[in-house]
């Protein structure tokens, strides 16, 4: 039951971290809460969806969503987020919600408000382990994430764009100045964050075996209040803050009994932390 | 008949949209969830009058005083986050909320409340009433804000918006200030929540959600921030829109959305704020600045 318990939170919080870390990025370089990423992960199970049942291969509908909603990101940060780099950082916030409800009522008017299934074939098959049936979908989702976020590590920590992309979180100006190509930093940005969400909405879609228009809505809020766990744009706190909810819902829930939805758990748990430690739980101290 | 519905339904997304006004347009803290506080309000003054009894203007009154204090405890926790994160915690609050009547079986649940419709003073309410009752508090409200604006509370307030390390160093207390604003713009929403409950005679956690409370910000943000003609104006235009057009009601969110970010790209203080092109042009057109 323990382990059991301890894999699923395990998958749940994986699948939170991937939604987590586009936002996560954006907020990193723009300091913009992003809540239209939510919309981004929406766009991504959908475009998922449609590829998988064209060409009935996952990997081609990983890649294919990520790229799409990627150049959707890189089109938005384009056209809305970089205008408004100057003005109150109220104005691009009510610029990302109102992104975000309109993306959702598009997709409810192209797809249908209805719940579509996202009934994927895994070539994984089940593990037993000790007493925890874990199925090939969850192996695969811990097996994307652990990917993925090794991949963004060599990026930032390895590559030379890493270096840049450190350096503009730190002070865009004084990075500019230093001769970083910021404009250019902002829209790899984009794209990566919004292909991080396209990639977790696939995985949510397939780990419920169901997407629908208002899919990002518990996302909305729940990875902000994972960035803020996590300690503001850095993604690798995000990481473990993600797992670190996962976890608490699963258990709080498995063995508590919480009268209120395991969605609300991870708000008061942000609430606390709020209250307690406003910088948040991995802030770096500069 | 059909006129008095849509003008109390306005009406009430008048009152929501200059409540709102205080907190994110004076104040210039955002709240995504004020929804959460018409739904205390509602759902008070539901388990009052339904429950245990309660008269309608004591219910009214109580309903604005919980809304008022929940509004006080969000007004806590914003001296101690950021506006961005201010903006996630409502976001939540909504949410949570709205999960508490949805699965508390006090609340009556998914299933809803109903609600009695009150007698005052050997008067039963009917749609008529409610609409008095509703533009009374409009205007009672539209006083109280031209109070506000020019006293030193409203330039207190002004001062947080723009600058609060600024206004914190000239020795306004930047944290009752704060706490202040959000509690009046809490209690107003849980007066009209209560107000919408009776006129309703049936309440289900649904109205209160996030997207309620994107509604009640779009028609302040797209009036115009920060001034008393833009909500009302907003509230009213959104408002209209899915009347006149009938096929618009299905869009309704989609516009909404679109409006916001549209809005906020080209003019961030709304149609009818501060340095709008088309306050401007009317203004030009009538021949001198009067006030609004």
């Amino acid at each position: 039951m323990f382990l059991q318990q301890f894999v699923n939170g395990l998958v749940v919080g994986s699948i939170y971290a991937l939604t987590a870390a586009g936002a996560s990025m954006v907020y990193g370089i723009l300091r913009i809460l992003d809540i239209a990423n939510a919309g981004a992960y929406a766009i991504g199970a959908y475009t998922g969806w449609l590829i998988y049942g064209l060409t009935g291969s996952i990997l081609i509908s990983f890649i294919g969503a990520m790229v799409i909603t990627g150049i959707f990101g890189f089109i938005i940060q384009k056209s809305l987020y970089l205008p408004q780099m100057k003005q109150s950082a109220i104005v691009p916030l009510i610029t990302s919600i109102g992104l975000f409800i309109f993306i959702e009522d598009s997709l409810r008017l192209i797809f249908g408000a209805h719940i579509k299934d996202f009934a994927v074939e895994v070539p994984i098959g089940n593990i037993v382990l000790v007493n925890a049936n874990i199925s090939g979908i969850w192996i695969l989702i811990l097996l994307v994430t652990a990917f993925l976020f090794l991949i963004l590590w060599w990026i930032i920590v390895k590559t030379k764009i890493g270096l840049a992309w450190r350096a503009t979180a730190q002070d865009m100006e004084i990075a500019q100045a230093m001769g970083v190509n910021t404009k250019q930093l902002v829209a790899l940005n984009f794209f990566l964050g919004y292909g991080f969400a396209a990639i977790a909405g696939i995985m949510v879609g397939i780990y419920y075996n169901s997407i629908f228009p208002n899919m990002g809505d518990v996302p909305a809020y729940k990875m902000l209040a994972i960035i803020v766990l996590g300690g503001l744009g850095n993604p690798f706190g995000t990481v473990i803050a993600a797992l670190f909810i996962g976890l608490i819902e699963t258990f709080v829930g498995g063995y508590i009994g919480f009268f209120l939805p395991r969605d609300a758990i991870a708000f008061l748990t942000l609430i606390l932390i709020i209250l307690l430690k406003p910088q948040g739980l991995f802030a770096k101290n500069n | 008949m059909y006129e008095v519905v849509v003008a109390i339904n306005i009406g009430i997304f008048i009152l929501l949209s200059l409540s709102l006004n205080i907190v994110t347009g004076y104040a210039g803290q955002p709240n995504i969830g004020h929804a959460a506080f018409f739904g205390i309000g509602a759902y008070t003054s539901a388990i009052l009058t339904s429950k245990i009894g309660f008269n309608f203007l004591i219910s009214l009154f109580l309903s604005g005083i919980i809304a008022g204090i929940v509004g006080m405890i969000l007004g806590m926790i914003s001296i101690r986050v950021r506006e961005d994160f201010l903006a996630i915690t409502t976001i939540g609050i909504n949410f949570v909320v709205v999960a508490i009547f949805r699965y508390s079986p006090f609340f009556g649940g998914s299933f809803g409340m109903a609600v009695p419709t009150p007698t005052v003073f050997g008067i039963e309410f009917n749609n008529y009433t409610y609409l008095s009752l509703i533009y009374l508090f409009i205007v009672l409200i539209i006083l109280f804000l031209r109070k506000i604006e020019n006293s030193w509370f409203g330039m207190a307030l002004g001062g947080i918006r723009n600058n609060e390390e600024a206004a914190e160093s000239i020795g306004i207390n930047v944290k009752k200030f704060k706490i202040v604003a959000f509690t009046i713009s809490t209690f107003i929403a849980g007066i009209t929540g209560c107000i919408y409950a009776h006129y309703m005679s049936f309440i289900s956690s649904d109205d209160f959600g996030f997207l309620t409370s994107i509604t009640i910000l779009s028609m302040t943000v797209i009036g115009g921030l920060g001034t008393i003609q833009g909500p009302i104006i907003g509230a009213f235009i959104l408002g209209i829109i899915p009347e006149i057009f009938r096929f618009v009601a299905d869009y309704r969110m989609l516009l909404y959305g679109g409006l916001l970010v549209l809005m906020m790209r080209f003019q961030p203080h709304g149609l009818f704020g501060k340095e709008s092109f088309l306050l401007n042009k009317l203004v030009n057109l009538f021949g001198r600045g009067n006030r609004w």
